[in-house]
C-alpha cells in the first residue's frame, strides 16, 4: 500500500488487515509498517485492535516515541520469509519513503504473489490531476524497485467529504487508471457515506477511521 | 466544496506563502515542520522560485536576512530547537528593520525535547527570543485554514511595519489535515525604497545594518522602533471571543488549546455553567482589551496551555489581577483533553472565583 503522504494509505491498510483477518480466521495476517518518513499517524495507533484481532504488527520499536528515527522493524524479514503469512505493507509517503520497500522488493517479486496498490486522493494539493499523480507514481516505483498493480481511489476532504465529492472524483480516478494502465481496484469511503454511495460506484470499500481527535 | 483541497497545516503554510508572493524559502528539516520544506522543495523549482536547504538553521535565517534586505518576500520555518538557533538572526533583522516571515511549529522542550506538540515557546516568541529591545508580530492559527490565511497576513504585516512576523503554531496544527480554501486576497508588497537593489548610479547607497557606532543614535533608533510597535499594538491586535458576554468563567487559550477549550465551553454551557473563551490570534500584540472588559463580569479566568504556564502572565497583566487566573495545562508534548478543561471550569464554578 503506497501513496503520497496524506492519501489515507495507513487508514486503508488498517481496515484491509482487519477485513482480511475476518476472511482468514485461521491464517496468519500481519501489518508491516515500513513508513520511515512520517513519525505520526502510524499503524501502531491501532496496536490494541490488532492484538485483539490476532493480527501481527511488524513495526519499528521507535514508532510513536519521541525518537524520530527512519528505522526498520527488527522482524522485517518475516514479511518475505514466512510465505504462509498474508502481509499488508504500509509504505512511507513518497519516493524517499518507498526506499524502505526497495530493501525487500526483490524477495516480493521472487515470490510473485502480491498486489502493489497506489492510494490516490484528488483533493491533495500535490496530486490534483492525472499528470501530477503519474509523476508521484513513477517516483515511488523507481525508488521502491517494484511496479504497481492497481489503484485505490480514496479521494476525500476529511470530515467534510460528501457523496458528491466522491462521485466527482471517479472521473479523475478512471483517467489515472487509463493513463497508467492500472486497474481501479476499489474506491474507499468513510463508513458514513457507504450506504449513500452503494451501487453508484463499483468495488466500494467502507473505512472505519482509526482515531477520532480530541479537538 | 469543489474548490477546497485537503491539506496538512504545514503544506497550507507553504502554499499560502507562495500565493503571497514568497519566492524565496530557506529551511532545514526538523519534525514536526518538515513538510513545509518538503512542499517548497517540490514547488519552488516549478515556479521559478528558490528552495534552499541550508547547512544549518543559523545559515538559513541569515539567507532570509539577505533576501529581506533586497526587498523580496522571504520565509524560513523550523520547530522549537531550530528557532532558538535562529534567535541571533531574528534579532539582527529586528535591528535592521527587515520584514520576513518566520514559522515555528512548536514541539515539546526544553532542549531537544520531543516531537509532540507544544506551546512552550510563548515566552520566546512574545518576549523576544534573541537579544535586545524588539518585538515580532506573533500570529497563532487554530485551524489549517488559518495556517494559510495568517501566513498571507504575516507577510502583509511584516511589509507594512518593516518587522519580522512569526507564525506560532504547534505540532498538531502542522500535522493535522483539514479542507482548505485557497481563494483569498493577497496585498502585493509595497514599494521598498530602502532595499539594497543596486543604485544603478541613480541614487545614494542604501545600507541595511544593525550596527550603530554612536550610542545616542542607537537610542533614537530604539525609541523610533517602539513608536512603530505602539502603532502595531493600536492597529493589529486580533482575537476571537466565544460566549464571553455573560461568562462567569472565561478561558484564555490559543491554537490547539482553544479548539479543545471550545468543546469544554460547549459542554459546560450544556451543564448550565456560564463559560466563555477568548482566543488571542495575535500573541504579540496581546489582546488586552477583551480580557480587561471580561474581568468586569467574570469570576475567574483559566489559562489553558500546552506549557507550564506562559500566556497566563499576560492574562494576569491584562486583567490587572482583578479576579483569580488559574492554569489548566499539559506539558512535554501532551494535549489537555476537553474533560480536563471541563473539570477546571467546574472547579472554578464551584469555588465561585475563589482561587
Amino acid at each position: 500500500m503506497c501513496g503520497h503522504y496524506g492519501s489515507g494509505k495507513t487508514n486503508i491498510a488498517v481496515n484491509m488487515a482487519l477485513d482480511l483477518k475476518k476472511q482468514r480466521q485461521n491464517g496468519r495476517v500481519a501489518v508491516a509498517d515500513l513508513d520511515i518518513v512520517n513519525p505520526y499517524f502510524r499503524t501502531k495507533d491501532s496496536g490494541k485492535e490488532f492484538s485483539q484481532a490476532g493480527i501481527r504488527l511488524i513495526v519499528s520499536e521507535f514508532a510513536n516515541t519521541n525518537l524520530d528515527l527512519p528505522s526498520m522493524p527488527q522482524d522485517l524479514y518475516a514479511i518475505t520469509d514466512d510465505r504462509e503469512m498474508s502481509v499488508i505493507l504500509d509504505i512511507g509517503g513518497d519516493d524517499r519513503g518507498a526506499l524502505a520497500l526497495g530493501r525487500i522488493a526483490p524477495k516480493i517479486i521472487e515470490e510473485n504473489n502480491y498486489d502493489m496498490l497506489m492510494v490516490i486522493n484528488k483533493f491533495r494539493p500535490l496530486t490534483p490531476d492525472v499528470a501530477s499523480t503519474l509523476e508521484v507514481l513513477g517516483e515511488i516505483e523507481a525508488a521502491g524497485g517494484i511496479r504497481f498493480t492497481g489503484l485505490v481511489n480514496n479521494s476525500n476532504l476529511g470530515e467534510e467529504t460528501t457523496a458528491e465529492d466522491v462521485l466527482g472524483s471517479t472521473e479523475y480516478a478512471l483517467s489515472v487508471s487509463e493513463a497508467s494502465s492500472l486497474p481501479l481496484v476499489m474506491t474507499t469511503v468513510k463508513d458514513s457515506l457507504y450506504e449513500e454511495l452503494s451501487g453508484k460506484i463499483e468495488n466500494l470499500f467502507p473505512l472505519t477511521l482509526q482515531k477520532k481527535p480530541v479537538y | 466544496m469543489a474548490d477546497k483541497v485537503l491539506m496538512k497545516g504545514n503544506e497550507a503554510i507553504a502554499e499560502a506563502a507562495i500565493r503571497a508572493g514568497c519566492l524565496h524559502y530557506f529551511g532545514y528539516p526538523i519534525t514536526p515542520q518538515t513538510e513545509v520544506a518538503a512542499y517548497m522543495a517540490k514547488k519552488m523549482p516549478k515556479i521559478g522560485g528558490v528552495f534552499l536547504q541550508a547547512e544549518s538553521e543559523i545559515a538559513a535565517i541569515n539567507m532570509v536576512y539577505g533576501v529581506a534586505s533586497a526587498g523580496k518576500r522571504v520565509m524560513t520555518s523550523s520547530s522549537s530547537p531550530g528557532i532558538s538557533l535562529k534567535g541571533e538572526g531574528i534579532s539582527y533583522m529586528a535591528g535592521a528593520d527587515l520584514p520576513a516571515l518566520v514559522v515555528n511549529v512548536q514541539r515539546g522542550g526544553p532542549g531537544l525535547g520531543g516531537i509532540q506538540p507544544s506551546q512552550s515557546d510563548y515566552f520566546q516568541s512574545t518576549r523576544g527570543g534573541g537579544h535586545g529591545d524588539y518585538h515580532m508580530i506573533v500570529l497563532a492559527p487554530a485551524s489549517v485554514q488559518e495556517m494559510a490565511e495568517l501566513t498571507v497576513k504575516g507577510f502583509e504585516l511584516a511589509d507594512k511595519y518593516r518587522m519580522t512576523a512569526m507564525i506560532l503554531a504547534d505540532g498538531t496544527m502542522g500535522q493535522m489535515m483539514e479542507p482548505v480554501s485557497l481563494d483569498f486576497d493577497v496585498t502585493p508588497p509595497p514599494e521598498k525604497p530602502w532595499a539594497t537593489t543596486g543604485t544603478k548610479m541613480q541614487r545614494e547607497h542604501n545600507i541595511v545594518n544593525s550596527l550603530s557606532l554612536v550610542p545616542e543614535e542607537l537610542e533614537q533608533l530604539n525609541f523610533k522602533r517602539y513608536e512603530k510597535y505602539a502603532e502595531v499594538i493600536k492597529n493589529e491586535t486580533r482575537y476571537e471571543e466565544y460566549m464571553v458576554d455573560d461568562a462567569e468563567i472565561v478561558i484564555a487559550a490559543f491554537g490547539i488549546a482553544a479548539r479543545v477549550s471550545k468543546n469544554a465551553v460547549n459542554e459546560a454551557r450544556a451543564q448550565g455553567i456560564k463559560a466563555g473563551l477568548i482566543r488571542p490570534i495575535t500573541l504579540w500584540p496581546f489582546p488586552t482589551a477583551p480580557f480587561k472588559k471580561a474581568a468586569e463580569h467574570a469570576k475567574q479566568f483559566i489559562s489553558v496551555e500546552l506549557s507550564m504556564g506562559q500566556m497566563i502572565e499576560d492574562v494576569k497583566l491584562a486583567t490587572e489581577c482583578k479576579v483569580p487566573v488559574t492554569l489548566c495545562n499539559r506539558a512535554g508534548g501532551m494535549i489537555p483533553s476537553p474533560e480536563l478543561v471541563l473539570e477546571a471550569i467546574k472547579k472554578a464554578h464551584k469555588n465561585g472565583g475563589v482561587d
